[in-house]
């Protein structure tokens, strides 16, 4: 095993090593898991479940909005969700690695029925792969997963990071 | 790199319960965004609170970027300061890096290419020790998210436990699958997704030759989670059965063909069927 200086200069100046290990190795006696139930789907069938209406078609406004299962009455897909009660928020404007962000929400009775990009990086062939998959799918995603009830999602950075902050002070003007 | 990239707005969002207080705000530091969620009781008066998390986090930023040539530990990795001179929390921070080293076979590793790099743990720890200082300032039920790296604490509502998607690597914005738990959880992910690799094998100095294009690390702390989803990312598929020894951890794997595999425990912590 290489010894960097510098590690062993910190190994040779702190005699918790072995505390540092067992604090990492103990774990909360407070992880529970969750009420699971029994039948629950492994995690490859339960890849269709958070994203209802998830289609391949490209992520318009009004596309999304697939059983919400609670009964509010929500505008149905289409274009209505811009007519009718239907308002539109648009978020703050992201800077990421690849360029500008910004999300345009479209709500109507108080959910989401849409999400999209009204400005979006471009201009080279990794940012245009991200603006072309990444945004589209995002604001599918940012309306299934209301359905879907998730709070939070792990493993998203950059690009989709800078959609979800616009996504995010869009989300925060709905309220009161 | 520190502005605020939208105003700590307390919001009701849409399809919540009505009566239900929230707070809500994003920040961005380290290079990515942190957004917190707080939730229950003390969730309308939660601003200080969160401000002094916030606070934190550019304080980590400060002391542990790789990117600034003027932080302690770019100067500590040239020479320029000692541990002694750096803050302490410099030293706490490469003594888990070692224990996370040692528990990992060396799958973990700070120290490639003659670098010193903590950045496969140390964001999570900084999630970790903001969660603690919210829940210190008496918030009980809180989610804070550095990066797609979340720590969970108390409830998303009563009896209805904080529900985490994790993306799919493969198909940006989609999510594989959802868990949810109660209590202390926290949640890690590394990959390749969007960002491009950013783990490195500390034997070859480069990045990691293996099928797995995103490892999910469940535990109760997310300086652990973060640490062994780096590892586990390094090590690839023969991670899973060194995640199967770590008590009290759970893990869930995506392979380059689309393909998934989760240690034994990983079911007890899939959300439920749709509701509520």
């Amino acid at each position: 095993m290489r010894k960097h200086p510098i590690r062993r200069l910190l190994l040779t100046s702190a005699a918790t090593v072995s505390g540092v290990v067992l604090l990492l190795a103990l774990k909360s006696p407070s992880l529970l898991p969750g009420p699971a139930a029994s039948d629950s789907p492994p995690p490859a069938a339960a890849g269709a479940q958070p994203a209802p209406g998830g289609d391949a078609s490209a992520g318009t406004a009004g596309g999304g909005q697939a059983g919400g299962g609670d009964g509010t009455g929500a505008a149905a897909g289409g274009d209505g969700a811009s007519q009718q009660g239907g308002r539109t928020l648009t978020g703050d404007p992201v800077r990421t690695q690849y360029g500008t962000v910004q999300v345009r929400l479209t709500l109507a009775d108080g959910r989401i029925t849409g999400a999209e990009a009204v400005r979006a990086p471009s201009g080279n062939p990794r940012s245009d792969q991200l603006t072309g998959t990444a945004v589209p799918v995002l604001g599918r995603a940012a309306v299934a997963a209301q359905s879907a009830d998730i709070d939070t999602v792990s493993g998203a950075t950059y690009t989709s990071e800078g959609y979800i902050a616009s996504l995010q002070s869009a989300l925060d003007r709905t309220g009161g | 790199m520190a502005e605020p990239v939208a105003g700590p707005v307390a919001g009701r969002p849409p399809g919540a319960a009505r009566d239900r207080p929230r707070f809500r705000r994003i920040e961005k530091a380290m290079g990515t965004v942190f957004s917190f969620d707080i939730r229950g009781p003390r969730a309308r008066d939660a601003w200080g609170a969160v401000e002094d998390a916030v606070r934190w986090l550019h304080r980590v930023d400060g002391l542990f970027s790789t990117y600034r040539p003027d932080s302690q530990l770019s100067r500590l990795s040239r020479g320029e300061l000692s541990t002694a001179e750096c803050d302490p929390l410099l030293t706490e921070v490469l003594l888990l890096c070692d224990g996370a080293e040692q528990l990992s076979d060396g799958w973990f590793s700070a120290y490639h290419s003659g670098l010193l790099d903590p950045t496969g743990l140390v964001k999570g720890w900084a999630v970790e020790r903001a969660s603690q200082l919210l829940f210190d300032a008496g918030v009980t039920d809180s989610c804070v998210n550095g990066g797609g790296d979340i720590q969970l604490r108390g409830n998303a509502a009563p009896g209805r436990p904080w529900r985490t998607g994790i993306s799919d690597p493969l198909r940006p914005g989609r999510v594989l699958t959802v868990v949810e738990g109660e209590g202390e959880l926290a949640v890690a992910t590394s990959g390749t997704a969007e960002r491009g690799c950013h783990v490195i094998d500390p034997d070859t100095g480069r990045p990691p030759r293996h099928p797995l294009v995103a490892v999910t690390v469940l535990a109760a702390g997310l300086t652990a989670a973060d640490a062994w989803a780096t590892a586990a990312f390094a090590g690839g598929r023969a991670a899973r059965e060194w995640l199967e020894g770590l008590a009290d951890v759970e893990a869930f794997a995506v392979e380059a063909d689309g393909s998934t595999w989760r240690t034994s425990g990983f079911d007890r912590y899939l959300a439920g069927p749709r509701g509520g």
